[in-house]
């Protein structure tokens, strides 16, 4: 079924530029997912010779974290453990005026339009979350043995796409639960635990010099990820950073 | 020591201090409401005077009480700090404000929330503590091997004839609990403490203090205004 909208949209030339909303109307069919909507609304703009919305998308399937998107003030949208572009326009009606804001964070500084630069996550990534392996053939599969729920736990973590939904979801714009999934998911496996220590300094520390807050234990992260990952992994986090800090050897 | 000081200058170093001074008031206000219940027996203040009197003049007391001013400062001013850092990190607003489902009006106004029991802290001492500290009180003698000491329970007492005063106690207790509403299970969840076998118990103790706690205070003024009045 086809569906008129009204899209408000946030218009940004340039990071150095002042920016303000635009609304335009699009036609719209209730099949089609968030970006496909946005596809017709920039077909629609270059046929007038106008500038199309500038917005970030890669896979369009919910894994790899490109999209973004504050939808009606809510990062990705309103549906729980839903990416933007997953979510579809059978969500909203006929007539709706659809608010659509790029990330609001000091470490996601606005690049054009809905498109903001996360290589924060990039740097925090870079200082630490990696592990040793010595190159060469596979390894054989059963070779370390892991637990079922340990390996379970991991691997929620390990979920986490870094789209950034947490940080625009946050008050503080804090990066805890994507550092903490990252710190969790690495931590919690044999195989991150030779690097465990300095991961946990390295990633706090590039978090802190990214310019992100601190966390308050809202939980909006928790509530806006569209991975579900879990408050439980900041826990973790904290005591990793003061096991790490107090009875490390290393300065 | 320079780890040290690197740990409590890092974000999550910061938030450690808040839930470590956090918990500290916590107990304290356990103890206070205790001390202060004595207002409400009816020995016309003997109780509570002779343990103020002990409150105010007991070394080991007065040592933790210096403790205690401090943990309450560096409560407020780090939190302040941390709220105003936190402000600059979220950068802008967005147009549309949305709350997340399961997330506390309380936990997002800590700042606000706490900025006004500071207010309510100065008022509260300036009502009392100074008057005690000042000798601005009148004496009252109930055996002759203690001499005469500091009516408290009489400036209590004349506080809470004052309906302005009753209604600012009352409200201050009700901005505390939504504050403990967020703050008590924040604590734990800062020290690393988040264990399904724990949190649900430690959340529900926790709203169980942030509404039992700030009720049993504000009972005080209301009753001594009732029985004046």
């Amino acid at each position: 079924m086809n569906m008129k909208l009204n899209i408000k949209v946030w218009r940004q030339k340039d990071s150095k530029s002042q920016g303000g909303f635009e609304t335009y109307q699009v036609n719209a069919n209730e099949h089609m997912s968030f970006l496909e909507m946005l596809d017709v609304l920039n077909e629609d703009l270059v046929a007038q010779k106008k500038e199309p919305v500038a917005f970030e998308h890669d896979c369009r399937e919910g894994i790899c974290g490109t999209c973004s998107l504050v939808i009606n003030g809510r990062p990705h949208g309103p549906n729980a453990g839903t990416t933007t572009c997953q979510l579809h326009m059978r969500f909203f009606k006929e007539g709706d005026t659809i608010v659509v804001e790029p990330y609001r964070a000091k470490a996601f500084p606005v690049l054009k339009d809905l498109v903001v630069d996360r290589s924060s996550f990039d740097r925090i990534i870079q200082a630490g979350g990696y592990i040793s392996v010595n190159a060469g053939q596979a390894p054989d599969g059963n070779a370390i043995p892991i637990g079922k729920e340990r390996a379970s736990k991991a691997f929620e973590a390990a979920a986490c796409i870094g789209c950034g939904a947490c940080v625009a979801a946050c008050p503080n714009g804090s990066a805890m639960l994507f550092t903490s999934a990252k710190v969790s998911h690495l931590g919690l496996l044999p195989q991150g635990e030779v690097e465990a220590e300095r991961r946990v300094h390295d990633m706090v520390a590039q978090m802190d010099k990214e310019g992100f807050g601190m966390c308050s234990n809202v939980g909006a992260c928790e509530a806006e990820c569209p991975k579900e990952i879990k408050l439980d992994n900041i826990a973790y986090l904290n005591r990793a950073y003061y096991k790490s800090r107090f009875s490390g050897r290393e300065a | 020591m320079k780890w040290l000081v690197e740990f409590f200058g890092s974000g999550i170093g910061k938030k450690l201090l808040m839930s470590l001074t956090g918990l500290f008031l916590i107990i304290f206000l356990v103890v206070h409401l205790v001390g202060n219940l004595q207002l409400l027996k009816s020995d016309g203040g003997e109780a509570f005077n002779i343990y103020a009197r002990f409150m105010t003049s007991n070394p080991l007391i007065k040592t933790v009480s210096y403790g205690l001013y401090f943990f309450i400062l560096l409560h407020a001013v780090l939190g302040l700090m941390i709220a105003w850092t936190n402000k600059k990190a979220k950068g802008g607003k967005y147009a549309v404000t949305a709350s997340s489902p399961n997330t506390s009006w309380a936990s997002k106004n800590m700042a606000l929330l706490g900025t006004l029991i500071l207010a309510f802290i100065f008022i509260h001492m300036g009502d009392f503590w100074w008057k005690m500290h000042n000798d601005q009180l009148p004496y009252v003698t109930y055996d002759d091997t203690m001499g005469p000491i500091k009516n408290l329970y009489a400036r209590t007492a004349e506080a809470f004839a004052n309906p302005v005063i009753v209604v600012g106690y009352v409200i201050g207790m009700i901005v505390l609990a939504f504050h403990l509403w967020h703050g008590f299970q924040s604590a734990f969840q800062t020290l690393g403490i988040n264990h399904p076998k724990y949190s649900p118990l430690i959340k529900g103790a926790g709203k169980l203090y942030a509404i039992l706690i700030p009720l049993a205070f504000a009972i005080i003024p209301v009753w001594f205004y009732l029985s004046q009045a």
